[in-house]
């Protein structure tokens, strides 16, 4: 499945300044590890070290946050966006 | 009925024009009272619009004083004030700008020994600040206050607003629902690596500033489980779903935060 992953700008140092990158995957849990062997780094950012989602990092499946859905594990279809939203804190 | 002066007529014609707004919209305005935590990127152009709009109280609270390094994104200040308390500069441009709005000033860090005490007279609440220990801390204080939170963050060319409406616990999700704890130290660019274009800080305040007169009017939706999300490069803006979360430690079920919370500063650094 090609699905489209957002990348927030704080991340896009990895993606070589791309805001926008495909990868093809079954479930999210996968599309971590593509990002990861394309973009090293990538997946430290998204996952603790049990492998779970870190708590100041949203990933959203279309517009879902994918905490309600099946998580990490939850399956993807062709076209689908995943939209990585990390906790930003500046107002400076 | 209210009775607006002239000058009052005059100033908010464009405002009493809309049947959103109209004389009782107007008159709800002057009679509400927002409070801007930080008077910064996001705080210079909230307090402005606020202002203008004739909000009628304004409280502003920021410890730190008007840098030359603030003013490539914070309008409110100017060249005359570095050196002089952020609160004070946001004073003087508001009063010039419109003598209609009695502004209070608080030159201080917020802390969770003051921030009940600063928070309870007002009807909402905007969150402008630069660190995630004090964004925690703004947060729990409204949630048990019951005050409507209008939260924005940015950084680079990123900005993330959402409004939490604490006068309706029941049905809307905190921010914690969004992120449960603050990132930990090293996780997160550090201070030192951040950078924010000046504009972007101008679109999100705007955005606050929208939001809360929304709120004060009664009119509209507001961004309440819902986070906006804006990309400038690609001028994207995007709205996510943000849901209650059954295990939220603030508003779950469960709850294990029953009292205010403040964590330790990650970064002191000041822009």
């Amino acid at each position: 499945m090609a699905v489209i992953v957002r990348v927030p700008t704080p991340l896009r140092r990895l993606t070589n300044g791309q805001g926008e990158v495909q990868v093809e995957a079954l479930t999210i849990r996968e599309a971590v590890e593509k990002l990861e062997s394309l973009y090293p780094g990538f997946k430290e950012r998204l996952l603790d070290e049990n492998g779970e989602l870190r708590k100041f990092v949203n990933i959203y499946l279309n517009d879902e946050d994918i905490r309600f859905l099946k998580g990490i594990d939850t399956e993807l279809k062709d076209g689908d966006v995943l939209s990585i939203v990390p906790a930003i804190a500046g107002g400076f | 009925m209210f009775k607006f002066t002239e000058e009052q007529i005059k100033r908010y014609a464009r405002h009493i024009i809309l049947p959103e707004v109209g004389g009782k919209g107007q008159e709800k305005l002057l009679n509400s009272k927002v409070l801007v935590i930080g008077a910064g990127g996001l705080g210079s152009p909230a307090i402005l619009y606020l202002a203008a709009a004739g909000v009628g109280t304004i409280g502003i609270v920021d410890f730190d004083v008007v840098d030359f390094s603030n003013l490539q994104r914070q309008v409110i200040h100017n060249t005359e004030r570095v050196g002089t308390p952020k609160v004070e500069s946001a004073k003087k441009t508001v009063e010039m700008l419109n003598p209609d709005v009695k502004v209070i000033t608080y030159n201080t860090r917020i802390s969770k020994e003051n921030i009940m005490d600063i928070i309870k007279d007002y009807d909402v609440v905007l969150d402008g600040t630069d660190n995630f220990p004090t964004r925690f801390l703004i947060n729990d204080a409204c949630y048990f206050a019951g005050k409507p939170l209008v939260s924005a963050a940015m950084l680079r060319f990123e900005g993330q607003v959402s409004v939490f409406d604490y006068r309706n616990k029941e049905n809307s999700p905190c921010y914690r629902c969004l992120f449960p704890e603050p990132p930990p130290p090293g996780l997160v660019p550090s201070c030192q690596e951040a950078g924010i274009l000046g504009s972007i800080g101008g679109i999100m305040g705007c955005i606050q500033a929208t939001e809360a007169i929304k709120l004060i009017l009664g009119i509209g939706e507001p961004l309440v489980g819902k986070l906006l999300i804006m990309d400038a490069l690609s001028m994207d803006f995007r709205k996510v779903k943000l849901r209650k979360d059954p295990s939220c430690p603030l508003c779950g079920e469960k709850a294990v935060i029953k009292e205010l919370i403040e964590y330790e500063q990650v970064c002191d650094v000041h822009f």
